[in-house]
């Protein structure tokens, strides 16, 4: 699997190193070939939702609002003429400039953000329009007011709904999939990413301060994550790998949208044919799946290490003399686990 | 079961034991004897502090529960079945860090005694049979894997098949980044399945512990019919780190603390642990499995009249009396053997299930 992850992972940086920005080390160490894939899913010239489906639909409308709280511009909702198929489009949108970005908080969606994308998602299934979605986030805004409001009360409720909805789902993983934030529109019948996405469950530099103590060692993090395209697809999680063209999506916005738009019509295609029940039920199958694990026998494992009675008997009587014993790891329920140390 | 000693929780209305006033030499308190708080700086007696059900005698601070002991809080004495005790994580993306995560597995298995940060089963709350998950913080940091996420939805799915109700108990820093994206995946997992538990009817009762973060919270652990969490736990979803190192802003008081989450309106209840038992055997009163729609109606046979059911009564005292064989059924399951397996129509009787002591469930709207 390495070889081959590393063998596209060649091609791809050749091409990004002769881009002006492109990283330009010798990328032989599949750590900074991993990385320099990490920085072009996060460039900032990267085609969003909006160059996307502008280049790729004949019409679009913006749809705004969740009706609840407000209308959060770091995820974009309409209705779209792709082809001869009109559907629904979901996403996120990173701005362009730094005005933007504010505007669209750095692409990072608040709970009202996904509650916009479900209510705009149920309507598709109403009205009987396959949704397309667009994934490019960093994670969830993970500030107070989205924690007030309920943001892994809204990623929740979006994961359930997509694996419900009678519609089909096909989802397009742009640039970043950034953890639930990206899984909240993800949940889909076909997934399919551009060759310069990455998807994974924590930010690189998440998992580097906490598995290895320091946000510098995210290039590490990132390769032990297999967050790549092409090693999603490996493992099952991404099904359709879209080559990019030039250096990067961010070269040719309009070649890497026909590029997509040609993936995205025959998938619909595909889909249109299956019938609603197998549809929903190959969906529900396909993350059902997901998962390595082996089942043993049940027979427990050897129980943990502890005091023996007569130990436990001396410590009961004089814990004193006895204290020496606590060198022997106590038994579990007795102590305080550390603070957390998982995401 | 794993091997952990199932200390029985019948005497924890005792008063907890103070410490003598002669306080010995601080090197005389052995760790397996004694636990520090961690709120207050009370040095408590660990026998002691189980009888009171691992809460803080002088502050209130609820200390963690090994999975064992939180079965043994919640279910009836004795009637906890494991399912699927077997099941194991692999090491899919080969991940190393500091360490592989095989050895990370291995080493937490020893020190344990479980094989990963969940165990699920059947078992009774007050007479009632359950299907309940519980995680255990001590395994990992509770982070939720394939092994997880396939517990909870092997326990959703019996819920689901038996239709009875649903219980998980949360304990777990979020999704396992040894997994990588598969873990990602088991929000998917487990919150598709419950997706077809709510909407066939059948009750979840989601209890949240210190602490349920990340995409365990973002994932099953909010979706409950009715969510109930402990005091004060650490609820969110992202860690408070994150949160303040990403976003340079003052974090508001108790923070992602369980009554942060209830004044903003995701939690049902905060309820002390001596309690929690008693809340859900409430609740149960009220959350049953609506009844499944009569399928068909064989021809020419006269439907006896709804409500008369002369032996009801009987019936009625044998499940009450009777020792319920909890776990009918069901053998355990195979590698992947899933959600498909249809509804399994209980054996039980041709007419509309017995809920004649119960209000029959309200349906949680749809969100
Ligand atoms: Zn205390």
């Amino acid at each position: 699997m390495v070889d081959r992850i590393l063998g596209r992972g060649r091609d791809a940086t050749a091409e990004a190193a002769e881009a002006a920005d492109a990283v330009t080390a010798a990328l032989t160490d599949p750590k900074q070939i991993t990385w320099a894939r990490v920085q072009l899913a996060r460039n900032l010239r990267r085609p969003r939702i909006l160059d996307l489906v502008g280049a790729m639909a004949e019409e679009f409308v913006e749809l705004h609002g969740d009706r609840l709280f407000g209308d959060d511009e770091a995820v974009v909702t309409g209705l779209a003429r792709i082809g001869d198929r009109r559907v629904v489009v979901v996403g996120q949108q990173k701005g362009a400039d730094t005005e933007e970005n504010i505007r669209r908080n750095f692409g990072m969606p608040h709970p009202e953000g996904y509650r916009k994308a479900m209510r705009i998602m149920e309507l598709a299934e109403r009205f009987g329009l396959p949704i397309v979605t667009f994934v490019d986030v960093p994670g969830a805004h993970p500030g107070p007011e989205s924690e007030e409001r309920g943001i892994a009360e809204a990623i929740a409720r979006s994961i359930g709904l997509m694996s419900r909805l009678r519609t089909p789902i096909v989802v397009v993983i742009t640039g970043e999939g950034g953890s639930g934030g990206a899984l909240a529109i993800a949940v889909g019948d076909v997934v399919v990413a551009l060759e310069n996405a990455v998807y994974s469950v924590i930010s690189p530099e998440g998992c580097a301060s906490i598995l290895w103590r320091t946000s510098d060692e995210a290039p590490t993090a990132a390769l032990a994550m297999r967050m790549t395209a092409p090693e999603q697809q490996a493992l099952g999680v991404i099904d359709i790998v879209v080559p990019e063209p030039g250096a990067g999506a961010h070269t040719d916005h309009a070649e890497t949208a026909r590029r997509l738009k040609a993936v995205i019509v025959e998938q619909l295609d595909a889909l249109a044919r299956v019938s609603l029940d197998d549809l929903v039920e190959a969906r529900y199958r396909r993350f059902r799946g997901f998962g390595a694990f082996r089942e043993v026998d049940a027979t427990p494992p050897p129980p943990p290490e502890r005091p023996g009675l007569a130990d436990r008997l001396r410590n009961l009587l004089d814990p004193g003399r006895w204290s020496g014993i606590s060198s022997i790891p106590a038994g579990r329920a007795d102590r305080e686990p550390p603070a957390r140390d998982e995401v | 079961m794993p091997p952990v000693p199932r200390t029985r929780l019948e005497g924890w209305s005792d008063v907890p034991i103070k410490l003598p006033s002669f306080r010995p030499r601080r090197d005389a308190y052995p760790p397996d004897l004694w636990t520090k708080c961690p709120s207050c700086g009370e040095m408590l007696f660990n026998k002691q502090l189980d009888k009171v059900l691992r809460v803080c005698p002088s502050c209130g601070h609820h200390f963690r529960l090994s999975a064992a002991a939180r079965l043994d809080l919640v279910l009836d004495h004795g009637s906890f079945a494991e399912r699927d005790g077997g099941l194991e994580s692999e090491d899919p993306l080969g991940f190393v860090d500091q360490k592989g995560y095989p050895d990370r597995i291995a080493a937490a298995q020893l020190a344990t005694g479980m094989r990963d940060a969940a165990v699920w089963g059947t078992g009774l709350v007050d007479g009632r049979p359950v299907a309940i998950c519980v995680m255990d913080f001590g395994f990992m940091g509770g982070s939720m894997g394939a092994v997880v996420g396939e517990k909870v939805t092997r326990a959703t799915e019996h819920a689901l098949a038996e239709r009875i109700p649903l219980i998980v108990v949360s304990a777990s820093g979020g999704a396992r980044m040894q997994e990588g994206t598969l873990s990602l995946m088991q929000l998917a997992k487990t919150v598709s399945a419950l997706e077809r538990l709510r909407a066939a009817g059948v009750p979840f009762v989601s209890i949240l512990t210190d602490p349920t973060t990340g995409g365990v919270f973002a994932s099953y652990a909010v979706l409950g019919d009715v969510n109930i969490a402990e005091p004060n736990a650490l609820i969110g979803f992202a860690g408070a780190r994150v949160s303040a190192g990403t976003i340079a802003q003052e974090l508001p008081p108790g923070f992602q603390r369980s009554e942060f989450l209830y004044e903003h309106g995701f939690l049902d209840l905060v309820v002390h642990r001596s309690a929690l038992r008693d809340e859900v055997v409430g609740l149960l009163r009220y959350l049953v499995a609506r009844p499944q729609p009569v399928v068909e109606v064989i021809e020419g046979e006269p439907l006896a009249l709804p409500n008369f059911r002369p032996f009801s009564f009987l019936t009625n005292l044998a499940e009450r009396v009777l020792p319920p064989e909890s776990a009918p059924a069901a053998p355990p399951n195979g590698n992947g053997a899933g959600p498909g397996t249809p509804p399994t129509p209980t054996p039980s009787t041709s007419g509309p299930r017995e809920s004649s002591t119960s209000p029959p469930a309200e349906e949680a709207p749809r969100g």
